[in-house]
């Protein structure tokens, strides 16, 4: 067959999701964000949530997140995101809001606010980048970045003794009785972004049912900040990330007995 | 319909909150305004008007809170006293940016730091000159009593909204703990949805078929913009000093000497100026009930007439400058205790006489 | 025996060059723009190998810019 004949509508099988802006991401090449970004729009339009949708922003990388997924959204103070969503869906309960954080912003800065929140089971669902590095301010330490790895602010390598140890956020959260789901995955090839995607839409499925807090934990690279081409990132995340963050779900369910 | 009861001005706060129609209430403990949040859930308004009340875990959450829900159209609010209104700034200055309606209640305590629980105005500066980061105003509302705790709610709420802009209720912890008589208003219904919808364009509630998206924030990384937005902001505040003046004169048509004061210490000195008067000496007095925007422009209509003016408040002088900046050329001196003192009227005519040596 | 016959399009504009297409494309279908860049100055990526293309997507799922479109057609043999 010839091209043409190919590239024909009914033979289209993916195609840009409608809900993405036309905007140019201001996103490092390769950097993990644009995927996330992406299936999450596709979700919100497969699962007809375009006019039900609230985004939080973070600060970080993702503070623009507003300029390219067409839905409201409203822009927090630094690791505050999960309190303006507690707001938001409390006051508006038939909405469906999400947050989307990096870890300087959920796991630093914001700590308190995305453990009370997930504690007190609000009905958001929280989708959190961790790249265990600071990007948007040009590559520092994360509350996740593994010992041994070098940023602008362990520039000899992150010391236990120095600066304390990764911490995995994600583990705390599931221990919580207000988490209805807490899942860890990544992004990296087209079977794992499938995968987050499925992760993705179960967790706005429980907040639509108002089952708690879902927390998608998504394990990704920087590669601007590691100092590697996207490719290899890639392949430092499968060998040095997944080991202190493996992926799978560490929560599927609310106590029964709660 | 409208109610007479006898309560504490905190209560008060609560009260008219629920008849407001207020939709939120998210605030943190902290002694003196702790009988706000408490009363809320005493009353459990969700179960009746459907406003939502939580207990935050920081006030820096609380007015997070209040940010997220402000940006979704609804009517918020949030109280604390003065160190939590502190960790409250960083959110009050993203609802001026934003340009969000909100109402923030500070029964203020003395200061610095934890200081006390009495009662104090040391938080004049940080309420009127902006309190957080950046170039932005807050409505501040200042109560002298419970009734106008009561009616500020309404006040405030509706200047937020009229100028989509933060307000504040700036009260001294002795009119936060005080009892006194107080007229409730009617219950107002809370808002629908298509009636936030309608009042509110611009907020960030779900698209609910509206043809773009709307987006509430702060950040603009182009300094061109930027500048843009912020003569808007002050665009705004002119308009708010133009038309949201408020202050209550007492004997001030044959006053030679005036008195500044606000919150409960304009009642001390109302005392003090009556005991003045029937020993001979006229003395009048205006207690600003905006402290921002200030009346700066009725202070220099009096001034002239003045052989001097004297502020008195709960702090070592603060709003005395601006009345300083609205009265060049006349004599103007601060008289102020401090550290949850509260000054009786005989010290407040010692200290005019100190100052006025004439009246000695 | 079916033979699946794929095809790509890549905004090239909106491509940023981050080559992570070319790496998850099973069949070695696409390179990066050895010279040319496009108007932002980025090496995008191309079909070099057209012919091998079995529409999987794989390219156009991982891309963060979303700027690949794929096309697919089994066809059986009659």
């Amino acid at each position: 067959m010839t091209k043409e004949e190919i590239i024909r509508p009914e033979n289209k099988v993916y195609s840009r999701p409608e809900l993405l802006t036309d905007n140019y991401t201001h996103y490092c090449p390769g950097c993990s964000h644009g995927v996330v970004h992406k299936i999450i729009a596709e979700l919100i339009a497969e699962m007809g949530l375009t006019d039900i949708t609230i985004g939080i922003a973070p600060v970080g990388c993702a503070v623009f997140a507003y300029n390219y997924i067409d839905v409201d959204w409203i822009e927090a103070p630094h690791g505050r995101a999960p309190a303006l969503a507690t707001a938001a869906s409390r006051l508006n309960p038939d909405r469906m809001v999400f947050t989307y954080q990096g870890d300087g912003d959920l796991a630093a800065i914001g700590t308190a606010e995305t453990i009370h929140a997930a504690n007190r089971g609000e009905n958001i669902t929280i989708v959190f980048i961790n790249n265990a590095i600071y990007g948007m301010t040009g590559g520092q330490m994360a509350p996740t970045t593994l010992l041994g790895m070098k940023t602008a602010t362990t520039p000899y390598g992150r010391r236990a003794d120095l600066n304390g140890y990764p911490l995995p956020i994600s583990n705390i959260l599931a221990t919580l009785d207000g988490t209805c789901y807490v899942t860890r995955q990544a992004v990296h090839t087209a079977a794992a972004v499938r995968k987050a995607k499925s992760a993705i839409k179960k967790a706005f499925e429980n907040t639509l049912a108002k089952r708690g807090t879902s927390v998608v934990e998504i394990v990704s690279t920087c590669n601007s900040g590691w100092k590697m081409t996207p490719a290899q990132s890639n392949e430092w995340m499968v060998e040095h990330m997944f080991e202190k963050y493996p992926l799978g779900d560490l929560k599927t369910q609310k106590d029964p007995s709660l | 319909m409208e109610e007479v009861r006898l309560m504490k001005g905190n209560e008060a706060i609560a009260h008219a909150a629920i008849r407001y129609g207020c939709d939120g209430y998210f605030g943190y403990p902290i002694t003196p305004q702790s009988e706000v949040l408490e009363t809320l859930a005493e009353l459990k308004p969700w179960e009746t008007t459907g406003m939502v009340v939580l207990q935050a875990e920081s006030e820096l959450a609380a007015i997070n809170m209040v940010l997220g829900g402000a940006a979704t159209g609804k009517a918020v609010m949030t109280s604390s006293s003065s160190p939590g209104v502190s960790l409250k700034q960083e959110g009050i200055s993203y609802l001026a940016a934003s340009e969000l309606p909100a109402l923030i209640v500070n029964v203020m305590r003395g200061g610095p730091g934890l200081g006390t629980i009495q009662p104090s105005q040391g938080d004049y500066f940080q309420a009127t000159k902006g309190g957080g980061h950046g170039d932005y105003h807050l409505i501040v509302l200042s109560p002298a009593t419970v009734q106008e705790m009561t009616d500020f709610v309404g006040l405030g709420f509706d200047l937020a909204f009229k100028y989509r802009t933060p307000a504040m209720i700036l009260a001294d912890g002795v009119v936060g703990q005080m009892m006194e008589k107080v007229v409730l208003p009617e219950q107002r219904p809370r808002r629908t949805d298509e009636e936030v919808r309608r009042q509110c364009p611009w907020a960030a509630c779900g698209r609910g078929g509206r043809d773009h998206r709307n987006v509430v924030t702060s950040l603009e990384l182009d300094s061109a913009k930027m500048e843009v937005n912020n003569h808007r902001f002050q665009e705004t505040y002119r308009r708010i000093e133009e038309n949201e003046v408020r202050y209550q004169e007492y004997f001030t048509d044959d006053a030679e000497y005036l008195i500044v004061a606000f919150g409960s210490v304009a009642r001390i000195c109302l005392k003090a100026i009556e005991d003045a008067r029937a020993a001979g000496i006229k003395i009048g007095l205006l207690r600003p009930i905006t402290l921002w925007p200030f009346p700066s422009r009725r202070i220099a209509e009096l001034a002239p007439r003045m052989r001097g003016i004297l502020t008195v408040e709960l702090n070592a002088g603060q709003m005395v400058e601006d009345v300083r900046l609205a009265a060049p050329g006349v004599d103007v001196f601060h008289f102020g205790r401090m550290g949850g003192m509260v000054p009786n009227p005989v010290e407040v005519l010692d200290a005019l006489k100190q100052h006025f040596t004439e009246l000695q | 025996m079916a033979k699946v016959f794929g095809a790509v399009t890549i905004d090239s504009q909106r491509c940023k060059g981050c080559d992570l297409c070319v790496v998850a494309c099973p069949t070695d279908v696409l390179l990066l723009e050895p010279r040319d860049v496009n108007d932002r100055g980025y090496h995008y990526a191309f079909t070099a190998h057209p012919e091998a293309c079995i529409g999987c997507a794989a390219c156009a799922t991982v891309c963060p810019d979303a700027c690949i479109e794929v096309y697919r057609v089994v066809k059986r043999d009659e």
